[in-house]
């Protein structure tokens, strides 16, 4: 059974004008879009700035208000308690943020960071707490004597492998990963991707990996979704998104990563222009109305493009 | 191809914290030819953007101290004063910087942005740079040239505000093009029409690049030389090709081992042990690179490292490239 489907999932956002403030329109964030997530399984999310892709992952979390569509998490519908304080959901969901800076609380202790979740939703005593923390760290790979440092003592990985650490602390069955290492160095996002896939196999977690980064998401991820203008243009298996991508804008995104063989340049560049000559001649086989994306259709068992 | 533009000599830019002076590029030397794309790779805090401001001289010289020198056109950049490295700037070095949200002032229009540049090192008349403004805005492909013209910064997307600072590095027609990671804060589709248009505009106008970037894609994608830098130093010099075809130094092949690929699947990325030291405790004698790699025993490295020429143009430091490899780094 799945352990989350969103179905239609809808996020609008009003905007707010003239002289009485009142709702002259809405920013369609996410328009109708659905998955869903097997435990285990990794899903990754992907698309441009704008798309979409953060606020589909927030609006799981109940971080942003659902306009429209379900949820149903371990088969049991949640929409509507999605942003209720203490409820089961809220410990079996969990987040890693993209600005480690900034998602660790600059006043406290590494330790008090990764106790927090704990003390919210469980009634430990000291000792069992000191336990579970030093168990965590160990976990993402540091020592227990981590946990009386502060979050600026550490550089960037280690800083994202606490952010780990708490996320883990309630042993969720679901991870929101939003650009987990967009903001790190090379070598250093090699480390926290491994540490990633390690603990989804110790813990037997599934991620929803959000990125903008194909490379890093062709690492990860068994399953995408390809979203462009608040909705999915291509759903499918590693295989099919990257070995037979069907749709121009998946196609576009492909070509646009540099590649690490100086021999293709000229190729790639060529593929490129071709690209964006095809974009623009058959625009209105891929989009709709006001460059709205079409339903996705079945392409092939597990693969589904929008087409009309 | 062979004529030398630019002549860095020994450069150390060193940066005062805590009073004393610690070397952020520390003896670096390079030659930058004419029409070339030449990119200097590296982590962050590895020197090349401290690099890249010294050699326009753009370093806070209240805590900056830059020794060595900096040949281009005939004179020493660094011995210049301020007066006189303003005619260089702008006019024969051009600069994109990464964030063009910052790097453009928020207050101005973009045309009087682009003048500005033509209004202190060309002779045009008030008609003749604006048609000149609008015709770069054109070159960097503005769909509608005379709308950018009179808009301001805000109302631009983050890849056409990042064509206006091309515009504006072009405008004076410099000899060199300095671009400090100019793709990095945008979209991969974005970024990859930059780059196109990038090396586009350098074959047209036949400027060299110094090209800074982390990415090694880009680097594969645009470059006719590649710089590894690390911790100050440049510990690898080759053509694109070389370097990416014939890696040696274990630092540029380790880099090369964590990047996730999208044409392949591994099932564990290659990660390197610790991180680049805090200027302050950077190691200052000996292979800087040795303590991140632990389990190569210390006498393949040496004492004093120097350059080796392994085939013409391909230069590494320190000889631990010889017998580096990446086993026996589980059991250390």
């Amino acid at each position: 059974m799945a352990l989350l489907e969103v179905k239609d999932l809808k996020v609008h956002f009003p905007i707010k004008g003239g002289i009485l403030g009142r709702t002259v329109g809405y920013v369609k964030a996410v328009d109708g879009v659905s998955f869903t997530i097997n435990p285990g399984e990794t899903v990754g999310l992907v698309g441009e700035s704008g798309s979409g892709k953060s606020t589909t992952g927030k609006a799981i979390l109940g971080l942003e208000r659902i306009t429209g569509g379900t949820i149903h998490f371990d088969g049991e519908n949640i929409t509507k308690y999605i942003g209720k304080n203490r409820s089961n959901y809220r410990k079996s969901v969990q987040m890693i943020f993209q600005d480690v800076n900034s998602a660790l609380n600059p006043r406290k202790r590494v330790y008090d960071i990764i106790a927090e979740p704990l003390r919210n939703f469980e009634k430990l005593t000291r000792g069992e707490e000191r336990k579970r923390v030093d168990e965590l760290l160990r976990i993402v790979g540091m020592t227990p004597e981590a946990s009386y440092k502060y979050s600026f003592e550490f550089s960037g990985g280690q800083k994202q492998r606490i952010g780990v650490a708490r996320a883990i602390a309630l042993k969720p069955k679901l991870i929101v990963a939003d650009e987990p290492v967009s903001a790190l160095d090379l070598s250093v996002q090699a480390q926290v991707l491994n540490y990633m896939k390690d603990i989804q196999q110790e813990l037997k977690l599934a991620y929803l990996f959000v990125s903008h980064d194909l490379g890093v998401v062709r690492h990860m991820c068994e399953t995408l979704a390809i979203m462009h203008n608040a909705r999915f243009v291509e759903y499918g298996s590693r295989d099919d998104i990257y070995n037979d991508p069907q749709h121009i804008y998946t196609r576009r995104l492909i070509a646009a990563i540099p590649d690490t063989d100086p021999d293709l340049r000229e190729r790639n560049a060529t593929n490129r222009a071709l690209l964006t000559k095809e974009y623009e001649q058959e625009y209105t086989k891929f989009y709709g109305e006001g460059g709205k994306v079409y339903d996705l259709k079945p392409y092939s068992d597990t693969h589904y493009v929008a087409m009309p | 191809m062979s004529d030398v533009l630019l002549e860095v000599r020994d450069l150390r830019t060193s940066f005062r914290i805590q009073g004393e002076y610690h070397a952020a590029v520390d003896g670096v030397s390079l030659d930058v030819y004419k029409n070339e794309v030449f990119a200097l790779v590296g982590e962050s805090g590895c020197g090349k953007s401290a690099m890249a401001l010294s050699i326009t001289k753009l370093h806070n010289l209240n805590y900056t101290r830059m020794e060595g020198s900096v040949f281009f056109g005939g004179k020493d950049l660094l011995a210049l004063n301020e007066n006189q490295i303003n005619k260089v700037r702008g006019r024969h070095i051009g600069m994109i910087f990464q964030d063009p949200l910052s790097a453009l002032n928020p207050l101005m229009r973009i045309g009087a942005q682009i003048e500005e540049a033509l209004f202190y090192h060309t002779d045009l008349d008030a008609v003749g740079r604006k048609a000149r403004a609008i015709e770069l805005l054109e070159g960097v492909g503005m769909v509608n040239p005379a709308l950018t013209y009179r808009q301001l910064p805000h109302q631009l997307s983050g890849g056409m505000r990042q064509r206006a600072m091309i515009a504006i590095a072009l405008s004076c027609k410099p000899d060199l093009v300095i671009a400090d990671e100019p793709t990095t804060a945008l979209d991969v589709t974005i970024q990859a029409q930059i780059l196109d248009l990038l090396r586009d505009l350098q074959k047209e106008t036949q400027a060299s690049v110094i090209l800074i970037t982390h990415d090694l894609g880009v680097v594969a994608e645009m470059a006719d030389r590649v710089a590894v830098m690390y911790a100050g130093q440049i510990v690898e010099l080759a053509t694109v090709d070389e370097l990416f075809k014939n890696p040696q130094h274990p630092y540029t092949r380790s880099l090369l081992a964590s990047i996730p690929n999208v044409n392949e699947e591994h099932n564990r990325l290659h990660v390197i042990q610790g991180i680049v030291p805090p200027l302050q405790r950077m190691p200052r004698t000996g292979c800087r690179f040795s303590h991140r790699t632990p389990w190569v025993p210390d006498n393949i490295h040496e004492e004093e490292p120097i350059y080796h020429e392994i085939t013409p143009g391909h230069y590494v430091l320190c000889t631990c490239y010889k017998e580096f490899t990446f086993d026996g780094e589980d059991a250390s």
